[in-house]
This record gives structure tokens, C-alpha cells and sequence, in this order.
């Protein structure tokens, strides 16, 4: 793969003026001749929905997939806490600058301070287009918007709407899209998997597809495909996605020649309910605004049986404040996450499995009112109650750390355009903006950002210089070999007829990555998954059992499809944790970390984004590097003491 | 440890939407009670695909009562016995040790069956797609604090706005309507003064939809009681009115073009 072309393309000039100027650079294609290309986007959550609506609006041919039987139904809807925005409406020292600083220390000098600079500047039509959308965000007595504040931040800049964010986010773009769709304007393909990309000379021509209800392969050509299918954090098989998320569309397409970033940048989230025992499915999230009322605590007494009521202040140690006094309860996730880790791992944890910490509203109650903290995460505080039994106003809730989003991903350019010409990608999918780490709110605005204002204006730059071609017919070599491809697949799973389910081996997969290749990880733990993690895949192809047919719904074998990917990353998330020789972010290595614990970077050897290259099955992959540089926010060891 | 339970389900299984469908039973044993109801569902499953019986086809993807995908008819009640709570979201300490469990798809006209507990529920979709949206093209918006939005009328607007679109209101109501639904969408965006412009038109829009694919409204009020969001019947009075009203205001618009 020593042809991969690795540039990210940046505008030249000062990075305020880069966007602005960039729009005026790229090409237009004139409203006329818009309806003559078909531009196809695979994932209708928050990147992909605001995608198809706007492209569907300008005039586009967009043609929309989801594997939900709806797209009003994405994981995107699950997001609680809120979206960050520079609106700087609290008057508290917020600007698109400091927005921008904050992303690019957040993430831990990993990510391209352009792309980021772009997102905070975006920050601010998002909420002006979802409030006339009809969002409804939380608002004051007043009748403006309110605003919050996130972990990894001094400023109050989080949108929120009661603990329903995403919610009220993904209903808007889906609304936006419905009245295309109403209109003839965008056609949608719900219940639809995308199960490969179609590559010919070089460029996405379409796309092959499985109809979830039917079982039929199909063919998809167009000018020009964007995925915005949502993050891989299901890898772990335990964490806080919705159960569908899965790395198939990402994956397929790095298969077919896109280079997948970053994979091992990972984010585990502090706030998360505890496991409760092996049966358990997946975790639930508690928002991360519940620590801007909740203090962590652990009694300082190890095995202390008293109920927590009954341990005096005195007798508590608020963890999180002892070691950070300046951002205390709100510093970044991966910094909290560890803390806690380090507390559970010396056995000081509480709970019957002494799995967890205490998040406690009490003081905030005292101070504010019990009718002040309802109305803020009544709703949070009910899902807790109904799924622990255990009533957080009456006593503080128990949380542990989960993994909760991936930063890695497809890489892609300024354009957001990957390295196969005509295949893009957006939201959680892609790489970009959030570094080795993301801070609360900003995956929110990231998807927005990409899907209504950043597309719609690269995708047409790629476009106008195709007017007049046609698209490549489905009947050409390139669908009929990817389509026998993806049916042989399906064949395949369904005659292994071994003794084990799906859920048997993504299980084991995800005890060996959340050991081997969570929270922290070493040289000797890497190596350790790395060997693993193809003998238990060989497993799989032995011993698997799909049943059923493949002609109509079939649960099962839209599972196989999807952990038979998650092996093949899983691999790869450990060859790139072991080449990366320092803790950054959501990347914690042993070997690299400070005398009190904290990550210890190397900028010196890995200020780059980790590109990885497919060279075959079995085959060492091959890395390409884009080398960060940072010309705003200066390199230094984040302290957030 | 917490305490187990035994139980009999009978559960819906229909090989596709052509095919008849019947109960089947199964007792499933040793079930915690700290279990959600699809945790268990998915012991049952590991069970059937173990002795070579194809798994219960189940909707199921957040698994905390926000996407809407889950749903079905537990013990005759839409999500089961746990008021405002979605199946996802319903533990097994509601249940008894020795209970008998029956478990079914939706049922609605509106609502065909795919296969087992699923079904198909894009008639929903064509609510929204008649109307349900405000028209803003990305990038046309005015400066959001523009238009303040007194909190009241924005607190309704998304009392309403929660609804996770699961169909159980349809499913809870003897007619099939799907009024509540439809209500919380219009009145969502028609309490708002971002949605006046289009008020009217959408009201009728929506409600016209609404009629083509679902039964008609008797006040039951069932929906409500079904609702995991638990969205109040006020919305559909208030639905209601704006259709009369919308019906009087378009012909005289109409009249004008
Ligand atoms: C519990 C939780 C709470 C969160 N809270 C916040 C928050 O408060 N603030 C914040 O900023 N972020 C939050 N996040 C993160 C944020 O929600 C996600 O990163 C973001 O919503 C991802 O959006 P997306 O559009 O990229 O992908 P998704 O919403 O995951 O959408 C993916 C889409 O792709 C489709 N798809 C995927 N693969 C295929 C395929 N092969 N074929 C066809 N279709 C496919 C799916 O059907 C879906 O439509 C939270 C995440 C979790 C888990
Ligand atoms: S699975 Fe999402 S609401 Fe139940």
C-alpha cells in the first residue's frame, strides 16, 4: 500500500479565516444540475441524518440507509448530558477560541487543531438551527436558552435538554429529513445493512447491501457515498452503546482500501451503573452532568460496612477534589475514569461487588432544594432507581467506569473526505476532532457540525468535476464481485452448524479487550490479546451457530457479520496500542506514566495520527502517519490540579 | 444474592409475516430478579439456539427506554405491568416466582408482524414525513436567543416531544388510533412560536396521515396508561382543536390563493 496518499489537505492561512475562505475555494455545482447526482449516505443518526436532509434539501439524488427500522432510531438518540456551543450566553469568558483550546487540550494535543478550529466556529449555527427546528432546550425563567457546564471545561457552554439531548437532537434531523423524504426529495432504505463499499479505479462508486426483512443482496451505484455509521466502543461487548453499534460499514470500507485511525484511542466513561452480574447485556450511562451537583467519594476506611449516611465527613474521601482542587468533580473523563480505576483496583471500592464509587447529590440537595435537582436529572435518577431498586435522592447512586465512545476511526482529510476518492465519513465514525480523548457534549456538536454544515459543502466540491458522468452500472464487475462476496459470507455463517452463539464468542472478545486493551495497558497485555484474539477467532469460524435462513429476518446472522468484524479490529486496536509508546488521553500505557500516575505523552516520537493501512487477512498492517502540528494550542503536559 | 425466580412464557412465534403464528411454551428457570425483562429473553434465547431452535426475534438497541425500538404486549399490556416503562427497561422483580408470562407483538392493522414479537411500524413515519417538521434550511436559522420561549410553553413542548415513537399507544387502544402519537408530535411543535408559521397546514396534514393508516379515537384512554413516557391525553384535545380549527383556517387561506 505504498500508494496511499496520506494529505489532509489544510487551507492554507490563518486558521479563523481557513473555513471561510475554504468555502469560497471549493466548487459549486449550480441548483439545475444538483438532482443529477446521487450521493448515497449509509447511518441516519445525528452526522448521517443532518447529512441526508441537507444534501436532500440543496437538491441532491440522496439516498439514505439505516439498519434501525427507522431513521429516528439511531444510538445518537441515547446522548443525555447536552451539546457544547461558543455562544458564550453566560457571559463567563467563552468564545470559539477558547472552545477550540479546550477541545485540542482535551484530546490531548492527538487531534488536527484545523478540523477543530472549524468545529468550534460551526458550534454556534447548530444551536441556532436546532432551536428553529424546534428543539427544545432547557431554558430559564427569562425565556433563553440555559446552559451547563461539562467535565474538562471552566465555562458553562453545554445546550441541554432535561437528560434527553440526543433525543431531542436526532428527532430534529430526523424531522428535517422526513420532510425530505415526504417531498420525493431523499428516498430511504430503512432496515437496509450496508455489507460493503464498491471501489472501481480507485473511486467509491456505491455501495452492496443486505434487506434485513427480505434477505436480499443488493446494489447500490452513485457519484458519491458518505458513512456516518456510528462508533466500534461494542468491541468490549459491554459498554454504554446501544446494543446495534458495530464497526461493519467502517470496517468493510478499510478493507477496501480506507485507512482506519487512531483505533485504540478509546474512551471509558466514569459515570456508568455498575455490573450487577454476568448476565448483564450491556451498561447504562449516568450523564456526565450529573457531576456538576454529584461529589465522588469512597469511605477512607477500607471495608467500611456502615451505610453511607452513617460515614461522617470527616470519614469520606472525596477523591476526585484531593487530587484535582482546581476542576475537582469536572475534570475530563479519562482522568476521573482512571482515578476511580486506581481507588477499585486497591480494593476501597463500595457495593457488594466493591465495584464502584459514590456519586452523592446530598450537599447539592441541602443546598439547592430537592425541586432544583429533580427538574435538572429527575429523569436520570428514575432510570437509575429502576434499574438498581436503589433511590438516589435517599442515598448516593454507585458508579464505575465503562467504555463509551471511540475516537478512532476512518481517517479522513480537511473535507472529511477519506483516502479512497468519493467515500466519506462522518460523526463518531470517522476520527477526527476529538484527539486521544473527547470531552463531554462534543460528540454531539461533532455529528451536527459534519452532517449539516460541513458536508453539504465538500461533498458538492468533489462532485462538480463529475458533471455529466453517469453511474457506474450495478451490473459491472466491481457490484457483481463485492455482492458474491458479501453472499458467500452469509452463506458461510449459516453452514458452520458448530455448537456456540454469537453472543458466546462477542463476549469473550470483549472479556479479552476490556482486560488486555481498556482502561490501561501494557506491553505484556497487548501482546497477550494479540495472541488470543485470532486463536478464539479461529474458534469462531469453527464453531459457530447461525440458525435460521437467510431469506428472511435473521438476528442472528446480522450478529455473526458483525462480531466476525469486531475480530479483525480488535487485532487491530492492539497493534496500535502496542506501537504507541506513551499514555495520551483515552491510551493509558503502564510503562508510560508519571511518579503520581498520570499519562506521561511522548511528543517527541507520537505527535501523529496512526493511519492504518488493510494488507490482507493474517498480514502485518501497514501505518502511515500524519504528523500534528500545533501552532495555537502549545504542546504541554495537561494539568487540571 | 439476589432472588431467583421460575416462571412459565408463552410466547408469540410467527415465522414471517405471511406464515400463521402461535403461543409456544417455555419455562424458563433460575431467572434473577435483578434481570431485565430482555435479559431474560435473551437466557431463553441462548437456551433455544442451543438445542437447535431458532432464537425469539425481539427488537431490541439502547436498552434504556429512549430509542423506542423494544415493545411488546406483556400479560396483555403494552411493555407489562410497570407504568411508564418501556420493555427494556422492566425488571423481573415486578414478576413473581411461579408466574405465567404471555408474551406478543403489537397487535394493530396499522402494525404487520415481521416475524415473532417484531413488527413493522412505518406507518409512524408517515405521520411525521406529512408535516411533523418545521422548515429550516441548514444555515437559514436566526441567532437562537432571538426568540425567547417562555419556559411553560417550552416545558409543554417537550413533555410532549418525549414520546420515543414504540407504537405502544396504538397497541394499548382498543381501535388502534394513532392519536397519541401523532398529538405529541403536532402539539410538540404547535406550542412552539418556532412552529407557528406552519401550524395550521401541519395540523392537517398530520392528522389526515394519521386517518389513512390507524383507527379512529373513542377516548379510552388506554394510550396514556401504555405510554413509557407517559405523554397525557391533553395533547390529543388539543390536537383536536387545532384540526377543527386548522380545517375553517385552511379553506379560507385557500380561498385567497
Ligand atoms: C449513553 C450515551 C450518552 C451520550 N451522551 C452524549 C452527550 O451527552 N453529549 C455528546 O456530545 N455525546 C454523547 N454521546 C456520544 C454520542 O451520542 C455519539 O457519539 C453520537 O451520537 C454518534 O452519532 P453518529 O451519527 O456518528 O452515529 P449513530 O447515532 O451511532 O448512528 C449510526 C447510524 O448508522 C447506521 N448504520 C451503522 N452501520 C450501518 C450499516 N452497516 N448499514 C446501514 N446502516 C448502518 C445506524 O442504523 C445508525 O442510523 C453519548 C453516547 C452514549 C453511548
Ligand atoms: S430498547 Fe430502546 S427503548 Fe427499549
Amino acid at each position: 500500500m505504498s500508494d496511499v496518499q496520506l494529505d489532509p489537505r489544510v487551507p492554507a492561512g490563518p486558521i479563523q479565516e481557513k473555513w471561510d475562505q475554504h468555502k469560497f475555494d471549493m466548487k459549486l455545482v449550480a441548483p439545475h444540475n444538483r438532482r443529477r447526482f446521487k450521493v448515497i449516505v449509509v447511518g441516519t443518526g445525528l452526522a448521517g441524518g443532518a447529512a441526508a436532509a441537507t444534501l436532500g434539501e440543496l437538491g441532491y439524488d440522496v439516498h439514505a440507509f439505516t439498519f434501525h427500522d427507522s431513521p429516528r432510531r439511531a444510538h445518537s438518540i441515547a446522548a443525555q448530558g447536552g451539546i457544547n456551543a461558543a455562544k458564550n450566553y453566560k457571559g463567563d469568558g467563552d468564545s470559539i477560541y477558547r472552545l477550540f483550546y479546550d477541545t485540542v487540550k482535551g484530546g490531548d494535543f492527538r487531534a488536527r487543531e484545523a478540523n477543530v478550529y472549524r468545529l468550534a466556529q460551526v458550534s454556534v449555527d447548530i444551536i441556532d438551527q436546532c432551536v428553529a427546528q424546534g428543539v427544545p432546550f432547557a431554558r430559564e425563567y427569562g425565556g433563553l436558552l440555559d446552559n451547563r457546564s461539562f467535565g474538562g471545561s471552566q465555562v458553562s457552554r453545554t445546550f441541554y435538554a432535561r437528560g434527553q439531548t440526543g433525543q431531542q437532537l436526532l428527532l430534529g434531523a430526523y424531522q428535517a429529513l422526513a420532510q425530505q423524504i415526504g417531498k420525493g426529495a431523499v428516498t430511504t432504505h430503512p432496515r437496509t445493512e450496508m455489507l460493503d463499499v464498491v471501489v472501481k479505479d480507485g473511486r467509491a462508486v456505491g455501495i452492496v447491501t443486505r434487506n434485513l426483512h427480505t434477505g436480499a443482496i443488493e446494489s447500490h451505484s452513485a457519484h458519491a457515498v458518505v458513512l456516518a455509521t456510528g462508533g466500534y466502543g461494542n468491541v468490549f461487548y459491554l459498554s454504554t452503546n446501544a446494543k446495534a453499534c458495530n464497526v461493519t460499514a467502517a470496517w468493510r470500507a478499510h478493507k477496501k482500501g480506507a485507512l482506519f485511525a487512531n483505533p485504540c484511542f478509546t474512551q471509558i466513561h466514569p459515570t456508568c451503573i455498575p455490573a450487577s452480574d454476568d448476565f448483564q447485556s450491556k451498561l447504562t450511562l449516568m450523564s456526565e452532568s450529573l457531576r456538576n451537583d454529584g461529589r465522588v467519594w469512597i469511605p477512607e476506611k477500607m471495608d467500611d460496612t456502615r451505610a453511607p449516611a452513617d460515614i461522617p465527613e470527616a470519614e469520606r474521601d472525596y477523591l476526585l477534589e484531593r487530587r484535582y482542587p482546581a476542576f475537582g468533580n469536572l475534570v475530563p473523563r479519562d482522568i476521573a475514569s482512571r482515578a476511580i480505576k486506581l481507588e477499585v483496583d486497591a480494593g476501597r471500592g463500595v457495593g457488594p461487588l466493591k465495584n464502584g464509587v459514590y456519586l452523592d447529590f446530598g450537599a447539592s440537595v441541602d443546598r439547592l432544594g430537592g425541586d432544583v435537582i429533580r427538574a435538572r436529572y429527575d429523569n436520570l435518577f428514575e432510570m437509575y432507581e429502576r434499574i438498581t431498586d436503589e433511590n438516589p435522592y435517599g442515598q448516593p447512586m454507585r458508579i464505575y467506569p465503562a467504555v463509551h465512545y471511540t475516537m478512532g476511526g476512518l481517517w479522513v482529510d480537511y473535507e472529511l473526505q477519506t483516502n479512497v476518492p468519493g467515500l466519506f465519513c462522518a460523526g463518531e465514525a470517522n476520527f477526527s476532532d476529538h484527539g486521544a480523548n473527547r470531552l463531554g457534549a462534543s460528540a454531539l456538536m461533532q455529528g451536527l457540525s459534519d452532517g449539516y454544515f460541513v458536508l453539504p459543502y465538500t461533498v458538492p466540491n468533489y462532485l462538480a468535476p463529475l458533471l455529466g458522468e453517469a453511474v457506474v452500472p450495478t451490473d459491472d464487475r466491481a457490484f457483481v464481485e463485492a455482492e458474491r462476496s458479501v453472499r458467500q459470507q452469509t452463506e458461510r455463517f449459516l453452514s458452520i452448524g458448530g455448537t456456540k452463539t454469537v453472543d458466546h464468542f462477542h463476549r469473550e472478545l470483549g472479556r479479552i479487550m476490556w482486560d488486555n486493551c481498556g482502561m490501561a495497558r501494557s506491553e505484556a497485555s497487548l501482546e497477550k490479546a494479540i495472541s488470543e484474539i485470532p486463536a478464539l477467532e479461529e474458534e469462531f469460524w469453527k464453531d459457530l451457530r447461525v440458525l435460521g435462513s437467510a431469506e428472511d429476518l435473521n438476528q442472528g446472522l446480522e450478529k455473526a457479520g458483525r462480531v466476525a468484524d469486531f475480530f479483525e479490529l480488535g487485532l487491530l486496536m492492539c497493534k496500535d496500542a502496542l506501537h504507541r509508546e506513551e499514555s495520551c488521553g483515552g491510551h493509558f500505557r503502564l510503562e508510560h506514566q508519571t511518579e503520581e500516575g498520570e499519562a506521561r505523552r511522548n511528543d517527541d516520537d507520537f505527535a501523529y495520527a496512526a493511519a492504518w493501512g488493510w494488507t490482507g487477512k493474517g498480514q502485518e498492517p501497514a501505518l502511515h502517519k500524519e504528523p500534528l502540528e500545533f501552532e495555537h494550542v502549545h504542546l504541554a503536559q495537561r494539568s487540571y490540579k | 444474592m439476589s432472588k431467583t425466580l421460575n416462571l412459565t412464557l408463552k410466547v408469540w412465534r410467527q415465522a414471517r409475516a405471511a406464515s400463521p403464528g402461535a403461543l409456544e411454551i417455555y419455562d424458563v428457570r433460575d431467572i434473577s430478579e435483578d434481570m431485565s425483562f430482555l435479559e431474560m429473553l435473551d437466557i431463553l434465547n441462548d437456551r433455544l439456539s442451543g438445542e437447535g431452535k431458532e432464537p425469539i426475534a425481539f427488537e431490541h438497541d439502547c436498552r434504556e427506554g429512549i430509542c423506542g425500538s423494544c415493545g411488546m404486549m406483556i400479560n396483555g399490556q403494552a411493555h407489562g405491568p410497570q407504568r411508564g416503562t418501556a420493555t427494556c427497561q422492566l425488571h423481573m422483580r415486578k414478576f413473581a416466582d411461579g408466574d405465567t408470562i404471555v408474551v406478543e407483538p403489537w397487535r394493530a392493522a396499522a402494525f404487520p408482524v415481521v416475524k415473532d414479537l417484531v413488527v413493522n411500524r412505518s406507518s409512524l413515519d408517515r405521520i411525521v414525513e406529512a408535516g411533523g417538521y418545521i422548515t429550516v434550511s441548514a444555515g437559514a436559522a436566526p441567532e437562537a436567543n432571538l426568540t425567547p420561549v417562555p419556559k411553560d410553553a417550552s416545558d409543554a413542548a417537550f413533555d410532549a416531544a418525549a414520546c420515543i415513537g414504540c407504537g405502544a399507544c396504538v397497541a394499548a387502544c382498543p381501535n388502534s388510533a394513532g392519536q397519541l402519537f401523532t398529538a405529541a408530535k403536532l402539539m410538540h411543535l404547535n406550542l412552539l412560536p418556532q412552529g407557528q408559521p406552519e401550524r395550521w397546514q401541519r395540523a392537517e396534514n398530520m392528522v389526515d396521515t394519521m386517518e389513512e393508516y390507524f383507527g379512529s379515537c373513542t377516548n379510552h384512554g388506554e394510550c396514556e396508561e401504555a405510554c413509557p413516557k407517559s405523554i397525557s391525553i391533553d395533547y390529543i384535545a388539543l390536537m383536536n382543536k387545532d384540526y377543527i380549527k386548522a380545517k375553517r383556517k385552511n379553506r379560507k387561506l385557500s380561498g385567497q390563493r
